[in-house]
């Protein structure tokens, strides 16, 4: 029963299907039968009715003027009406006289005449005991227990005088060959019915079984995968499983912005946890790097006239100074004092990067709607915009083409680069914007880590959406307008 | 019991005529009055009207059919056969001049000889005589004599039978039984082949017949005959004759008793008489039937 329980929908609806409609089969089978069994035994009980009436009235005469061999005929003849009806055929025929002797039998060997029923033994015996001999008794079915006779029992009666009785004896058996073949015909049917009707509904159960299968299986990759599971095929109706189908998108969705916020958190978080410990490092290393900047500077500006000395200070200071650049550079620092961003600044931008675009066969477009000054560090913006530009003028290759947004509105500052180069890759996503991650085998792999420090430091946000022929950086800060 | 049977042309099976006739008989008058329809029908202007009783086997309408076909042709004249169910209607018929002629038992002849007149006596194996057979089933072997029948059922073919009646009142008579008390029942079935019948299937233990029924029935009907056993026969008794009525005009008796006499001699009429396994008609005499006579005698004194 267990087994049956945790059996898979896919098999227990078309099992519980086949199962009520065997069974409804079975029974409509059984009750028709049941009903064709109560018929056959009445036409049996009508039929004998009317051939003992039949026979009761005429074998009065012959009873009456004791014709035995006339009884004999008439009773002969009524046993040859129903050759093709075995059934409807009397087992027994028997007339009793008022002394209740066999006046004439069917079969005078097992009936002898003037023999009394009950020393014939057998079933007789228990029918004499059975029927019931009162004068105003009309016809009667008598089935005595144990027999495997039932009797029809018509009084003889001549002008109200009984003469005796006409006993049909019929074998309660006699019927069960034409019922099987009744039985044998409906079952044939049945199992037709059920030929056409079985297929029918199993395929009908599994479709109703499907969309709860899809659902469980869609479930079943949650949380792993969730982008399979938003992306099954849930169906689409109006019913409870539409409805169910319809929150378990709802509950994907939810969870996979959920999962997107985490890993969001958690690049956020490690990014700055690299910020303070780059700010930290760079600290650590200017003091003593300004030390020896100054120390070196010193003695050039006192020291002797080594030219070998002056030669390994020189070396010295410009690896110092790239070792202070390249840590300036982690170190992104606001200047409070700054200019506000103006529409020329776009200008100035495009004219740096022109050469760098002619280069690569890039095309690039802007979009700025802005007309007014933006109270936002202009050199900070600058760099941002120059970095990112540069990014895409790289990742939009050979005759690609860069598309940049600019606007200003109700205190938000919108900037978008977009170009339609090869996509980043998803694996790369996480890593997008911490220092030295380059993918390139050009540049350091600041320029990304740059633009997220100085985004950080203005409280703006920055998002990456990256599919195959666009990839867009975009950037939002709000600002204070100025009155 | 009336049974309508005269001018019963078209064969209707036997069985199904005695359900009518068990039907009707309840309704008082109806038979009477067809029978008497059916008599007038016979009283056509110079029509022979034969009587036929189960003296032979009377129920094979083909036969009989093709038996009047051949009185007609041999007389030139219009043949009426007329059956009954049983003896005394055909005797009653002769006796009251409603039938010419009629082929009767010597019983009823040797009873009421003033008002009858001996046409022809068959030949059957030679002779103008036959025997009364006393059968039983032949699966009784325990039953080797009529005494052995004490306390039975007894099956008689007719109260006017000779064979199938009075021989064998007389021989238990002569036994010094009580036929009335010998038997625990006795029943008539008004017909030579059912008693047959009627032993056969046992509804009777034993039962009287005419040998020479008995004979041609275990020819045609080897199965029912088969079914019984000749326990004793009777001496040689005269053979059931063709009587004629009374008034007869002794040309059409004479004309008659001659186209009997040469049936045997008849290429159709040795077909006929081959059918009633017979030699052929003799003349015959009264003397044949005095064994009857005695019998009737010896049954009948108080």
């Amino acid at each position: 029963m267990t087994l049956f329980f945790d059996l898979s929908l896919r098999w227990k609806i078309p099992l519980r299907v086949m199962g009520a409609v065997l069974g409804t089969a079975l029974a409509v089978t059984v009750a028709l039968l049941a009903r064709d069994y109560e018929d056959m035994r009445q036409n049996l009980d009508t039929h004998a009715k009317s051939i003992g009436r039949l026979l009761a009235s005429t074998l009065v005469a012959p009873v009456l003027h004791d014709d035995l061999w006339r009884a004999f005929e008439i009773l002969q003849l009524s046993r040859e009406a129903h050759p093709a009806a075995p059934e409807l055929q009397a087992e027994v025929m028997l007339v009793l006289d008022a002394e209740r002797r066999v006046f004439v039998a069917s079969r005078p060997r097992d009936f002898p005449i003037g023999a009394r029923p009950q020393d014939l033994g057998g079933d007789l015996e228990s029918l004499i005991t059975a029927i019931s001999w009162g004068e105003d008794v009309e016809q009667q079915v008598v089935e005595p227990s144990g027999s495997s006779l039932y009797f029809v029992v018509s009084p003889l009666t001549a002008d109200g005088e009984r003469l005796g009785q006409v006993v049909l004896g019929y074998a309660k058996s006699a019927l069960l060959p034409r019922y099987f073949d009744l039985v044998r015909r409906v079952a044939a049917v049945t199992l037709l019915v059920l030929i056409v009707l079985l297929p029918i509904s199993w395929l009908w159960a599994r479709r109703t079984g499907a969309p709860l299968l899809a659902l469980s299986e869609a479930m079943r990759q949650v949380p792993e995968d969730l982008e399979v599971a938003r992306l099954a095929k849930l169906p689409r109706s109006r019913d409870e499983i539409g409805q169910l189908g319809d929150a378990f998108r709802r509950m994907v969705g939810e969870l996979k912005n959920k999962q997107d916020l985490e890993s969001q958190m958690l690049v956020s978080e490690r990014l700055a946890a690299l910020g303070r410990l780059s700010a930290g490092i760079a600290h650590e290393i200017n003091n003593p790097l300004g030390g020896m900047l100054t120390a070196i500077k010193t003695y050039q500006r006192h020291g002797g006239a080594d030219p070998m000395a002056n030669q390994t200070l020189a070396l010295l200071e410009r690896g110092i100074s790239q070792i202070r650049n390249t840590v300036a550079a982690l170190l992104v620092e606001t200047r409070t004092e700054d200019r506000d961003f103006s529409p020329a600044d776009v200008e100035d931008l495009l004219i740096l990067i022109e050469a760098e675009a002619h280069l690569r066969s890039v095309a690039i477009t802007v979009a700025s709607p802005l007309t007014s000054t933006v109270p936002l560090p202009a050199t900070l913006l600058r760099q941002i915009l120059l970095n990112l530009l540069l990014n895409a003028i790289t990742a939009a290759g050979e005759g690609g083409h860069v598309r940049v947004g600019l606007s200003a509105e109700d205190g938000l500052l919108r900037l978008s680069v977009c170009n339609d180069g090869q996509h980043i890759p998803d694996e790369r996503m996480p890593y997008l914007f911490e220092p030295f991650s380059s993918s390139r085998e050009k540049g350091h792999g600041l320029g990304l880590w740059i633009v997220y420090q100085i985004v950080q430091q203005l409280k703006g946000g920055i998002f990456v959406e990256s599919e195959p022929g666009c990839t867009t950086f975009s950037i939002e800060i709000f600002y204070v307008e100025s009155v | 019991m009336t049974r309508e049977r005269s001018l019963n042309r078209e064969g209707i099976g036997r069985r199904r005529f005695l359900a009518q006739a068990g039907g009707v008989s309840a309704l008082s008058g109806l038979p009477l009055l067809t029978v008497r329809a059916a008599e007038a029908a016979v009283l056509e202007k110079g029509t022979v009207r034969i009587g036929l009783t189960p003296v032979f086997l009377d129920d094979q309408m083909s036969f009989t059919a093709r038996w009047r076909e051949w009185f007609q042709e041999q007389l030139a004249r219009p043949v009426a056969f007329v059956q009954r169910g049983n003896y005394r209607e055909v005797v009653d018929l002769i006796r009251a001049g409603k039938i010419d002629f009629a082929w009767l038992c010597g019983y009823p002849y040797v009873r009421h000889q003033r008002e009858m007149r001996l046409v022809a006596v068959p030949l059957w194996h030679g002779q103008p005589f036959y025997q009364s057979y006393l059968i039983t089933d032949a699966h009784n072997p325990g039953i080797r004599a009529l005494a052995d029948l004490r306390g039975t059922v007894f099956a008689y073919s007719d109260p006017d039978s000779n064979s199938g009646y009075l021989y064998p009142q007389y021989a238990l008579i002569s036994a010094g039984i009580n036929p009335a008390t010998f038997f625990s029942r006795t029943f008539f079935t008004w017909s030579h082949r059912k008693v047959v019948e009627a032993v056969s299937i046992g509804l009777a233990s034993g039962g009287a017949v005419d040998g020479y029924v008995w004979e041609t029935l275990a020819e045609v009907r080897p199965d029912l005959a088969g079914a019984t056993r000749i326990v004793e026969k009777s001496p040689f008794l005269g053979h059931p004759p063709f009587l004629a009525r009374h008034s007869i005009p002794e040309d059409e008796l004479r004309r008659f008793r001659s186209v009997l006499l040469g049936m045997k001699d008849d290429l159709q009429g040795r077909e006929l008489l081959g059918r009633l396994r017979l030699d052929g008609f003799v003349e015959g005499h009264p003397g044949l039937y005095d064994g009857i006579v005695r019998m009737v005698e010896r049954v009948h004194r108080p």
